[in-house]
């Protein structure tokens, strides 16, 4: 007996389907490539640009994630996955990240203000 | 199988049948791995964060730290971590080209995406061996450690001033002379002496790019196996190439870490 399900699951696409798929990798790919230039030119000449460090950091920050975004949701399939398996993956990793990084962050800043008081 | 089966009442439990998620079985596994993976990476990257905020003062920029370049001489920061950052985006398209061939049963198809994603992988895990054995090796230099083990750099290569981390106070004369006959001259990094800061940034350093270096590495291996199954005619025999896509999610997710390791080591 075969145990093994998974051709049930597996999306198969025509010829004319797959000009389409490619099209949308290749577009992806031009974001991804956009969105890095932009960040490398950025970390290049900030200095030069007189831009304000914490405006700097936060468009880092907020591009990276736009790139995950597209790695994850296009790449990696998962926009077009069952909306209770999106949750599944993305709720306890979510939750859990946010939590761990507000909390270690403010206690090293906690930290290293009470050293100065030393 | 016959009769002995137990009667589940499917109005309140899966009897086994379609998947609720609509995915199949190893692909829910991978994904399940990837989060547990990304948790492993999110620790070291926000305990790097931790550690970075703990020693504010200190901690080196790493724009003055990676600032070399293949057969180019002077400074270029950045330059070449982007470099490597569109090699390993371009292989991750690569890869994504493989699972669409396979979705056509284009047998060719994954072969050319799936090869080019290999080789896309070594070049990546070489660069990074490259921008290590710089890190390792550090500048001609070198800077000074101080008796209490604080980094001071050199102002210029006759080594009789320095300044100290977080200040551009030049330190000269006889107070430096003492600081300097008490001290040692330090070059490069490893994992307990870094002449660019604290040790702990090249600790960090070494674990981080390390441990997504051997993802890497991992998932170049695990390509290859998958790519002489192609070549053998396996998926063509199972009527899916359902492998590659899983494969293929393991190589994102690699990728995806590259891009918070890159914001949060050599940008931020």
């Amino acid at each position: 007996m075969d145990f093994d399900r998974t051709a049930e699951y597996v999306q198969h696409h025509s010829e004319e389907e797959g000009v389409k798929q490619r099209k949308m990798i290749w577009r992806i790919f031009w974001v991804l490539l956009g969105i890095t230039t932009v960040e490398v030119t950025l970390g290049l000449f900030y200095k030069d640009w007189n831009l304000a460090w914490g405006f700097v950091k936060w468009t880092f920050i907020i591009l990276t994630i736009a790139k995950a975004y597209y790695i994850v949701a296009f790449y990696m399939h998962l926009k077009h996955e069952f909306k209770n398996f999106i949750y599944a993956v993305l709720v306890p990793y979510i939750v859990l990240a946010i939590y761990l990084i507000i909390m270690m962050l403010a206690e090293a800043i906690y930290i290293n203000d009470a050293d100065k008081l030393l | 199988m016959a009769g002995s089966a137990p009667t589940v009442d499917r109005k309140t439990l899966w009897g086994g049948g379609t998947s609720p998620f609509g995915v199949s079985y190893g692909k829910i596994m991978m994904w399940f791995f990837l989060i547990s993976d990304a948790f492993t990476f999110s620790g070291l990257l926000i305990s790097y964060g931790f550690m970075r905020h703990r020693f504010e003062s200190s901690w080196p920029v790493a724009e003055d730290v990676f600032t070399h370049f293949p057969f180019l001489h002077g400074d270029h920061p950045l330059l070449y971590v982007a470099l490597m950052t569109f090699i390993l985006i371009l292989s991750s398209v690569t890869m994504v080209l493989a699972v669409e061939a396979g979705h056509r049963m284009n047998r060719k198809g994954v072969i050319l995406w799936m090869a080019l994603t290999i080789v896309g992988g070594l070049i990546f895990v070489g660069s990074q061996c490259w921008e290590w054995m710089h890190f390792i090796h550090g500048t001609e230099l070198g800077a000074l450690q101080l008796a209490d083990g604080t980094i001071a750099q050199w102002v210029d290569s006759a080594k009789n001033a320095f300044t100290l981390p977080g200040s551009d106070e030049i330190i000269s004369g006889s107070d430096a002379a003492a600081l300097i006959a008490s001290g040692t001259e330090v070059y490069g990094a490893n994992l307990s002496v870094n002449e660019y800061g604290v040790p702990l940034f090249a600790d960090f350093f070494f674990f981080i790019t390390g441990f997504h270096g051997t993802h890497v590495f991992s998932g170049v291996v695990i390509n290859f196996i998958i790519f002489v199954n192609v070549l053998k005619g396996t998926y063509e025999k199972r009527g899916h190439y359902e492998m590659v896509e899983k494969v293929g999610l393991y190589w994102h997710f690699v990728d995806l870490v590259w891009v918070f390791v890159f914001t949060f080591f050599y940008l931020v």
